[in-house]
């Protein structure tokens, strides 16, 4: 034990340097998902039947690939198409992109969990499209989508260590590179899980907070 | 004000609507009754572009109902609707469920539509539940609470779809009431309804339909009296005696 706390000591400004980038690829990819999620969400339930079906398909597309494929893809194949990224850049837009077919699928149930009578309300008192969305809609389905969506910040977070697939040295990483120089595997990998779940648990109390607000209404 | 000329509808292969031909004069009462599934609800959303025709002609003061012409929202802001289950927007408080139309639609100034939805529920009784939401209300309170969204448009025409058929018995009055009195003040208003006292007491002209067309349509008192039709007298028959 008194050897652990004096590794901790010894790796913990190193690992440090790793949480930085995992916090960067896990909000990064995370406002990525957020956008193109709702963008698939609002073309799934735009009643516009071309943008529907597309919709439809690129999520599961995008469902079908593993995230570590995605990743390869980006980093190693975009390269070939004239297109370069950097690692950072790359894990950003695959996990972004991979977590953005699940939040649509969340967003969408959101959206169709309101009450059609309430969408027609809104319709018979002249609201468009858009406008029913803005002040009947989504205000609704945000309550409905939280306790999801805070889920999908955790898996995020976790799943941001894909990323040292591809050379970006987050807490993962940094891990295993100072694991295979020092052969110190049970101190620096129990570490590295401490760091993941310190940062996890803050998610999993506000997603609590977020059932709880989803519960009493 | 709302004419229906030879209006055919169909749900996949069942024809709901098969030829309706009817006008509703302003400030006229028209109700319409008759059984489960005979298309009195179709008709109304029809007028409202909630749902599309086949065939014929809907227009009210002249303008074409079309639901998927930009001129729908002017015909909605015209014609409002008052729905079977309230269809109140629960995340919002009572006033800002009256006030939505008038301040995001019709985009009237704020101060303005606030005092005017203030007057519409003290109109309907409810000055006091102004600041509550619609699930802390009876059925009754938030049907009037609905009425009064719908008066908030300042619309020519209101469309009542069974207003009280999702409401405890002891709750229909207090929202007949309400619409009693608008009557009285000139609305224009079409009234889907069960409720046959209201009919008979109400109504300038009551319209029977069964299996998508009017069998019979009249003065209230005298259809609703003297029916002539075997398939009018049948169904009222029921209603009014169901034992």
């Amino acid at each position: 034990m008194k050897g652990f706390w004096r590794d901790a000591v010894e790796f913990f400004p190193i690992l440090l340097n790793g949480v930085a980038l995992t916090i960067v690829v896990t909000v990064g990819s995370l406002l990525l998902s957020t956008v193109l999620g709702l963008v698939w969400a609002m073309m799934r339930v735009s009643g516009i039947k071309a943008l529907s079906m597309l919709s439809a398909s690129l999520i599961n597309v995008i469902r079908g690939i593993p995230i570590i494929v995605l990743l390869f893809y980006l980093y190693f194949v975009m390269p070939d198409l004239g297109v370069t990224l950097t690692a950072l850049q790359a894990a950003i837009l695959g996990l972004g992109i991979a977590y953005s077919a699940y939040q649509a699928e969340n967003f969408r149930a959101g959206i169709e969990a309101i009450d059609k009578g309430q969408i027609e309300a809104a319709q018979s008192i002249g609201m468009g499209w858009w406008l029913t969305m803005r002040r009947v809609v989504l205000p609704q389905a945000v309550r409905i989508v939280l306790p999801p969506y805070g889920n999908v910040m955790i898996m995020m977070l976790k799943d941001s260590s894909q990323a040292s697939t591809i050379t970006v040295a987050e807490l993962a990483l940094q891990g295993k590179l100072i694991a295979s120089s020092t052969f110190k595997n049970t101190s620096v990998f129990t570490l590295v899980a401490l760091m993941y779940l310190t940062m996890s648990i803050p998610l999993i109390l506000l997603v609590r907070h977020f059932e709880k607000r989803a519960r009493k209404r | 004000m709302i004419e229906l000329n030879d209006v055919h509808k169909s749900f996949g292969k069942v024809e709901v609507l098969k030829g309706i031909t009817a006008s509703v004069e302003k400030g006229e009462v028209v109700c319409i009754i008759g059984p489960s599934g005979s298309g009195k609800s179709t008709i109304l959303r029809c007028i409202n572009g909630l749902e599309s025709y086949d065939r014929g002609e809907i227009s009210v003061e002249g303008l074409k109902v079309d639901r998927d012409a930009p001129s729908i929202v002017n015909i909605r802001t015209q014609v409002s609707m008052v729905f079977q289950r309230f269809n109140l927007f629960p995340h919002r408080t009572v006033l800002e469920n009256v006030i939505e139309g008038p301040l995001f639609v019709k985009k009237e100034p704020r101060a303005q539509v606030l005092e005017r939805g203030r007057a519409l529920l003290a109109q309907v009784g409810l000055a006091e539940k102004a600041d509550a939401h619609p699930p802390q209300l009876s059925g009754g309170q938030q049907q009037r609470v609905a009425i009064a969204r719908a008066l908030a448009m300042q619309p020519k025409a209101i469309l009542f779809d069974e207003p009280t058929s999702a409401l405890d018995p002891e709750l229909v009055g207090e929202v007949l009431g309400v619409m009693r009195k608008l009557a009285d003040d000139g609305m224009t208003m079409v009234v889907v309804t069960h409720e046959m006292g209201f009919a008979r007491d109400v109504a300038d002209r009551v319209l029977f339909i069964d299996g998508g067309v009017i069998v019979e349509q009249g003065p209230a008192k005298a259809l609703l009296n003297q029916p002539q039709h075997s398939r009018t007298q049948d169904f009222l028959r029921r209603v009014l005696h169901p034992l």
